[in-house]
């Protein structure tokens, strides 16, 4: 497979000052631009013959009207040379490898021989640097004694002369400034053999040619003035700058020719090559950058192609849409996860073209006779415009005086219309930084009130979204090929599955979680008014038998109540999140697991088990990844639907809250954490002891120092897991942070002993605090110290509240983690932008490899395994556990 | 001193030169040309240890995770100078 066009080489020139002058349509000499009239002068920067920016004008030069004529160069003579600022790396090499005499490379035959061609590749040739030749030898060919060349940003050559006095036998430096004009003789001495040799082409690219004689002047639609409110004339940087160059030169030429001082000259020509280098570049290194009259820095050529505004991250690569809406987002759980609430306002701005057929003339008409204003939720959707076939557009009007009537009668089949935007329409959903494919998916769309797009809480993970202000964007592709594409390869059930792990991505979250386990945990009782109050929302079409009957009352189980859910063919066996890991497990006993934490689903049927994070969370979602595989995408999506309503109903039937009473200890837990870290500092007092005597064993490879830290660091440590052990035993699962730490939903064990127990060691880099005075963390500690207290030991509790110390201790601590997360954003942006950059035109061709956009193979089987990882199970190719135990529905 | 081959170490995959038979059955399969086939350096110490030179095709089979087997190619190519 070839592409159909291939690039066999890319030439990169300069230009000549001929080439300059036969491109240039007139020689410009005035530095004005237009007179007190409005005309602009000849042969003055705005010459008319440059190109035309007013519209009804023709061009002087090809005739054509405004935005068809491109635009013409003119130029400027310099009345002297002007080194260019992009070339003087290459004037230097140069300098200082070829004889500043006869300009010959600095090298002899054999030398040369080195560096040659080989013979079968003309491009392999290794270019000779400035390394290459020593400094201050003698020409091999004319025997001319060669001097040092300094180079002085940003854009002066000074050549150092050493002659060896004959009386003292001292080496005299004189410095001897090279003027552009000496440099372009020095410069034009080259040979074109040489020049290849140093890998230029002579042909495009003479050297002399990098210092300026001619400049080539812009057309005038590359800088176009702008005419402000009050009907002035505002000119663009580049005009300014050239107004500066040619004001400047004209007076270098007028100085010149009636002889002034050689200083002056000098001076003038300094000035000149000023303007020239912040023309060309205006951030050189070591050249104050040229202002505009504000004090602002002028944007001249080299910054209107740089950097990420410029021509090309800003206008090629970066391209803006039409058809796109942007707004703030927020929670609706009562939507599907496939769908996005859109406000009425953007609905009825935002259009999809619908083509008008016999069949649905009258639909049309119905919709262009309520025209552009759709008042309310209820009403079908308008329309905006009308497209007749033969291009022209008409504008709906609302209103009496409108003409939406008299149109609706006019249109006839093949005709289109821009059709407002109704509950059902695709639409693309994206929220930046886009760093996943997940990050833009399809939704459908539901009209609401409001001013916010709505989306169900369970699709946050994928974009990483929440509703703290975040805003996102919506696209409406426009043709039927989008939409397909839009429905079958970005919805948000095709995405449910990340490439990124091989599992679910989407699932629920925080109240879903702690709700699904409130409700899955041990066995309770429901009647059938409750149960029907928990499935109320959810897709059942038959209540399931009851589970037993007390005094001829049916009553239901919590573990049914989930049953209902599940399709009917799945069958798991797995460890919930809130398996403890006791020693021995006890799953397979009469009485079962304590914590109810061994999940077993036969047929459907939740036999015993926790439903919690394992299960149904973001990207974990066992349950759902079954489904998946077992009946496909769009079940799956329902299941997320039922289930995020079954744990909402039943959170909502017990109530969850949270409060600072929730952290509360009984009087014997506080004595009993006061003893723990009591123990805990006088232990560590000890070790200090131990540690001043010299007695301290040091660890194997550290020293006593090191080995102090570390096990002060650890007993530290014990200590304030031992107070959250305590906490804990005081707290069961009627504590909410409990439930929450262990159903996975939010928060651990950690979060609740820093809440209630001790927050305990702060750390930066993995080590106590140790810096900030001379030998102390602060001055209220005594120098020296190595005690708990006085390096960051915090035996508060969050709630207790911190002493000073010990809050400004967690002040440190807390900082790293900041600085952290900050340091990592903008690495990993980067890293993001050059991965896309080198990879972004892959794409897996139909006999499976890996191929770039030239036909070039980079991976001969995808991944080298050919698997879809969105596809795999967790990584794996075949999830035989889980297939296994599907089928033979009992645990393996 | 002994000079390591770096074949023998655990973790450098088999590199095989093809013949020329194989590799136009190689370059027919894919229907490619030979500069489209991933490059390798004539210098790279694998290459230097199985006596490749510029203009053979190395045939590299590791071991996957996944797949067992990964085989792929590349063609060995100079260095550019610098």
């Amino acid at each position: 497979m070839t592409s159909p066009k291939r690039i066999g080489k890319i030439e990169f020139g300069l230009l000549s000052p001929k080439q300059i002058r036969d491109m240039s349509v007139c020689k410009v000499i005035w530095p004005d631009t237009y007179d007190d009239d409005g005309f602009p002068y000849p042969k003055g920067l705005m010459d008319p013959s440059l190109g035309v920016i007013d519209p009804g004008l023709r061009c002087k030069t090809c005739g054509q009207k405004q935005g068809d004529c491109p635009g013409h160069f003119g130029h400027i003579d310099l009345a002297k040379p002007v080194i260019h600022v992009g070339y003087t790396r290459l004037i230097r090499k140069l300098l200082r490898i070829t004889c500043r005499d006869c300009g010959r490379l600095l090298l002899d035959k054999e030398e040369i021989e080195k560096f040659s061609a080989l013979e079968d590749d003309p491009y392999s040739a290794e270019t000779i640097g400035e390394k290459d030749v020593k400094k201050e030898r003698v020409c091999p060919y004319c025997g001319e004694q060669q001097y040092k060349i300094n180079f002085e940003k940003p854009t002066s050559f000074v050549e150092v002369i050493s002659v060896v006095d004959e009386n003292t036998g001292k080496t005299i430096k004189t410095e001897q400034k090279l003027t552009s004009a000496d440099i372009r003789e020095r410069l034009e001495r080259i040979t074109d053999d040489d020049l290849r040799l140093l890998g230029i082409d002579p042909d495009v690219a003479r050297p002399e040619w990098a210092v300026l004689t001619v400049l080539p002047v812009p057309p005038v639609t590359v800088r176009p003035s702008i005419i402000l409110e009050n009907g002035q004339r505002s000119e663009d940087d580049l005009t300014h700058k050239l107004v500066d160059i040619i004001r400047i030169n004209q007076r270098f030429r007028e100085n010149q020719d009636a002889g002034a001082p050689q200083l002056i000259i000098e001076d003038l020509w300094e000035l000149l090559q000023y303007h020239v280098t912040t023309y060309l570049d205006n951030e050189v290194a070591g050249c104050p950058p040229a202002r505009h009259r504000s004090g602002r820095p002028l944007k001249t050529l080299s910054q209107r192609l740089k950097g990420k505004d410029g021509r090309f991250r800003g206008s090629l690569s970066g391209k803006r849409v039409n058809f796109s809406a942007r707004t703030v987002i927020s929670p609706d759980p009562n939507l599907s996860v496939g769908e996005v609430g859109v406000p009425l306002a953007i609905a009825n701005e935002m259009s999809v073209p619908v083509r008008v057929t016999k069949q649905n003339i009258e639909d049309i008409r119905a919709m262009i006779r309520i025209g552009p204003h759709r008042p309310t939720l209820r009403d079908p959707c308008g329309a905006n415009y009308v497209n007749r076939p033969d291009g022209r557009r008409i504008r709906l009007i609302a209103g009496p005086e409108g003409n939406c009537d008299t149109v609706a009668e006019m249109i006839e089949p093949g005709w289109k219309i821009d059709r407002q935007l109704r509950d059902g329409d695709i639409v693309l959903f994206n929220r930046q930084p886009s760093l996943h494919r997940m990050s833009i998916m399809s939704h459908r769309i539901k009209v609401m009130n409001g001013r916010t797009f709505r989306l169900n809480p369970a699709v946050c993970p994928p974009y990483n979204a929440d509703f703290d202000g975040d805003e996102m964007n919506l696209h409406v592709p426009q043709t039927e090929e989008a939409r397909a594409e839009a429905e079958l390869l970005v919805a948000v059930q095709e995405n449910i599955l990340s490439p990124r792990f091989g599992a679910p991505i989407i699932g629920g979250l925080h109240d879903h979680i702690s709700g699904i386990f409130i409700l899955t945990n041990q066995t309770k009782w429901y009647t059938k008014s409750e149960f029907l109050y928990l499935l109320k929302y959810t897709k059942m079409d038959k209540m399931p038998e009851p589970g037993k009957i007390v005094d001829g009352v049916p009553y239901w189980s919590n573990k049914q109540a989930f049953s209902v859910i599940l399709p009917k063919d799945v069958s798991m066996f797995y460890k919930a999140t809130c398996c403890q890991n006791c020693n021995p497990c006890t799953k397979d006993s009469e009485a079962g697991c304590p914590n109810d934490a061994f999940v077993r689903i036969v047929d459907g049927e939740l036999l015993c088990g926790t439903i919690d994070k394992k299960s149904v969370g973001a990207m974990d979602g066992t349950i759902l990844n079954r489904i998946i595989r077992l009946h496909g995408t769009r079940r799956a999506r329902d299941y997320i639907d039922d289930l995020t309503k079954l744990s909402i109903r039943a959170i909502m039937l017990n109530g969850f809250s949270y409060g600072i009473n929730d952290t509360d200890l009984g009087k014997n837990e506080h004595k009993q954490i006061r003893d723990v870290l009591d123990q805990a500092e006088s232990d560590a007092a000890q070790k200090i002891s131990i540690f001043e005597q010299g007695h301290l064993e040091p660890m194997p490879g550290r020293t006593p120092e090191e080995t102090l830290e570390l096990q002060l660091m650890s007993q530290l440590g014990k200590a304030r897991d031992r107070t959250g052990d305590i906490a804990s035993r005081h707290l069961g699962f009627e504590n909410s942070s409990v439930v929450m730490a262990v159903s996975g939903a939010r928060g651990s064990m950690l979060n609740m002993a820093q809440m209630a127990g001790c927050i305990g060691q702060q750390a930066v880099r993995g080590e106590r605090l140790s810096r900030g005075y001379e030998d102390r963390t602060l001055p209220h500690f005594k120098r020296g110290d190595k005690g708990a207290g006085a390096h960051g030991f915090v035996r508060n509790s969050y709630k207790s509240g911190l002493t000073p110390t010990e809050f400004f201790f967690h002040a440190i601590g807390g900082r790293e983690g900041l600085v952290d997360t900050a340091v990592r954003t903008s690495q990993s942006g980067y890293l993001q932008r050059r991965m896309i950059n080198a990879l972004q035109d892959l794409k897996v061709a139909y006999d499976g490899t890996v191929r770039s956009t030239g036909g070039k193979i980079i991976q001969f089987v995808y991944g080298e395994d050919g698997t879809d990882p969105a596809k795999s199970a967790s990584g794996q190719p075949v999830d035989v556990k889980g297939i296994a135990e599907s089928v033979l529905k009992e645990e393996i | 001193m002994t000079r390591l081959n770096v074949l023998l170490h655990e973790m450098v995959p088999d590199h095989q030169i093809m013949t020329g038979e194989e590799v136009t059955d190689l370059l027919k399969t894919f229907d490619i040309s030979e500069d489209q086939l991933p490059k390798i350096y004539h210098d790279d110490p694998a290459i230097k240890a199985c006596g490749g030179k510029p203009g053979n095709v190395i045939r590299i089979i590791r071991k996957s995770q996944t797949a067992g087997e990964a085989t792929s190619y590349r063609l060995v190519v100079r260095r550019p100078k610098k």
